[in-house]
């Protein structure tokens, strides 16, 4: 399938990390242009554009950013580079082909959002990136691309906890706390930042700006489909041939992307199961993967959700009751402890599945998982907990003969 | 013992502070640089941190007690850490494991008695296209296996 690659078009170019060679294949080019547009106007493009959050919710970022209207200044982007969400790898791709990219979304999204300056949060134990996209800083400073005239980018390191992705565990953690997520309002309004009008938006998201307003809305809504514009860095990884991230459009077929560009299953054994986006989007069996589609309607039709588009493969020879074992242990090391139910739940829905894993089941494990879950769900501060459920039911649902 | 920062750090301290709004955002960046300078956070640096952000030592302890990555204790010379999450435990993860504890006869969490190893299992670390992934102070290594791990692990050791 032929498409315009949005954020990987430099990505086989070598040293495209640097600012002659990014510049060489059109990264600025025109950027003082853009710069020059009213805000309203970048801000109008991106809502035509059809542009969806890639950090894994896929909010209409156009919308997002319209939150801003009205708002008093200083106003802060703080961009999402934390990905810490199992099975996903793509952002850090972004960071070291073509960190110039960022920098340049980054300069094209403030002028949008009338922003001061922005923050890009990256997680600690990403230090070649950090390293990378520091110098490419250090480099857009020293060519005047950033500077006194432009917002100022700060580079800030998180140090090791899941949680730090979600966006208001994020600024706890930017403004010094620990890393706890906030209570949400009740109507849409932006994030805050020290008190002060914030957007919070993914790395990829971020990247699919220039894109966007070099090219214009109807070239990337041209891409994908109706609901899902565009295209996303899906990843492939578990039991592939060739694990890697692959730049595609929206509303592929799921198991032509494992097929094609995966390389299909390892040892030339059988599909399994697909956990579709990352860790926390529901699993699905083989039989649901048939006729699935990449797209975020496409997901949820197949009985889960597009999440990061960070795809875990597992062959026939995989254990389910090992699989979920291994990803509640994930789950109760990074449940944040603030609300009861994610934390005490986590912990004992975990201990239940691993008792069968190694053949010492309660009897009464399966009502109790359902009934963990059930405790969990929607009561607690952020959307961590109910995720966990959706992941327990997901397998219990799907794969019940194993869990007997 | 008392601590301070080295000079390149000092500055870039200086150049932080303009930065942030309120000089309790300096705590991350403070106690990496920190456990940059001398591999754990001593109490003597977390008191640093919490002068240099103005607030109480508790406090400063509390926030850096938070995130898995500091250390509130000395660490072997080296990390190792292995990551056990799904993508690399369907790739061999827990072979990796068990073979590191049984060379380094230690087991996880623990540190050699000659303090030159350190032994963690770490969750995903956004490297699951090159499953099994082993980190070693700091730096990844991709797809390793029992035999690839021992030569690493001669080549960190001298
Ligand atoms: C538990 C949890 C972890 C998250 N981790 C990440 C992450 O690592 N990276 C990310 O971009 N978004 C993550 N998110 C989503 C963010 O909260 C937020 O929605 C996103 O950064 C917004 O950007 P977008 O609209 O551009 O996707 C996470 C959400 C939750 C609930
Ligand atoms: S599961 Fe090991 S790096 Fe993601």
């Amino acid at each position: 399938m032929s498409h315009d690659l949005v954020v990987s078009a430099r990505f086989g170019i070598a040293n495209s990390h640097t600012l002659i060679v990014a510049q060489a294949h059109g990264a600025y080019t025109q950027l003082s242009t853009l710069l020059a547009q009213p805000p309203q106007s970048l801000v109008q493009t991106v809502i035509d554009s059809g542009l969806r959050g890639k950090g894994g919710g896929g909010a209409p970022t156009g919308a997002k950013w319209q939150l801003l209207e009205g708002q008093a200044k200083p106003r802060y982007l703080v961009v999402n580079a934390d990905e810490s969400e199992p099975g996903t790898f793509k952002d850090r791709h972004i960071i070291e082909h073509d960190p110039h990219l960022l920098i340049e979304g980054i300069l094209l999204s403030c002028h949008a959002l009338e922003a001061k300056a922005a923050y890009i949060y990256m997680r600690g134990e990403y230090r070649f990136w950090h390293d990378r996209l520091q110098s490419a800083l250090d480099e857009a400073y020293g060519a005047g691309i950033l500077g006194a005239h432009s917002c100022d980018i700060t580079l800030h390191r998180g140090a090791g906890a899941y949680i730090c992705g979600e966006k208001s565990a994020l600024l706890e953690s930017l403004e010094g706390y620990r890393g706890q997520p906030r209570l949400k309002p009740h109507r849409p309004e932006p994030e805050w930042l020290w008190g002060r009008a914030t957007i919070v938006n993914n790395v990829e998201t971020i990247a699919s700006i220039p894109y966007i307003l070099y090219k214009g809305a109807q070239a990337y809504r041209a891409m994908g489909t109706k609901e899902s514009a565009g295209t996303l860095l899906f990843g492939l990884s578990g039991h592939v041939n060739r694990p890697g991230v692959y730049e595609l459009p929206f509303g592929m077929p799921l198991l032509e992307v494992i097929e094609t560009y995966g390389g299909g299953i390892r040892d030339g054994r059988a599909l399994k199961a697909v956990i579709p986006g990352g860790a926390s989007t529901p699993v699905l069996t083989a039989e649901q993967a048939k006729n699935a589609t990449l797209s975020y309607e496409g997901m949820k039709l197949a009985g889960s959700a597009l999440g990061t588009g960070g795809m875990i493969i597992m062959d026939e020879s995989t254990s389910m009751v090992d699989a979920l074992d291994n990803l509640l242990a994930f789950y109760r090391h990074e449940s944040c402890g603030q609300c009861t139910p994610c934390r005490e739940g986590t912990h004992w829905a975990s201990s239940i599945v691993h008792d069968i894993a190694r053949r010492q089941p309660r009897s009464d494990a399966l009502p109790t998982l359902k009934n963990i879950a059930r405790t969990i769900n929607g009561q607690t501060i952020c959307v961590f907990g109910p995720a966990v459920a959706d992941v327990i039911n997901g397998f219990l649902r799907n794969f019940p003969q194993e869990f007997a | 013992m008392s601590f301070a920062l080295t000079p390149a750090h000092a500055q870039r301290l200086e150049h932080l502070r303009s930065r942030y709004e309120t000089p309790r955002s300096l705590i991350l960046p403070l106690l990496w640089m920190a456990q940059t300078q001398e591999g754990y956070l001593s109490p003597e640096a977390l008191a640093f941190v919490a002068h240099e952000t103005q607030l109480c030592v508790a406090d400063v302890t509390s926030v850096a007690s938070f995130y898995t990555m500091f250390a509130l204790s000395p660490q072997g010379h080296h990390t190792i850490e292995v990551c056990g999450t799904l993508s690399c435990h369907l790739n061999g993860a827990s072979q990796l494991i068990e073979a590191l504890q049984k060379t380094l006869g230690i087991t996880l969490g623990q540190t050699t008695a000659d303090g030159a190893f350190t032994l963690k299992k770490v969750e995903c670390m956004g490297a699951c296209h090159e499953a099994p992934v082993v980190v070693i102070d700091g730096v990844y290594h991709a797809r390793q296996n029992v035999q690839s791990l021992t030569t690493l692990l001669e080549e960190t050791r001298s």
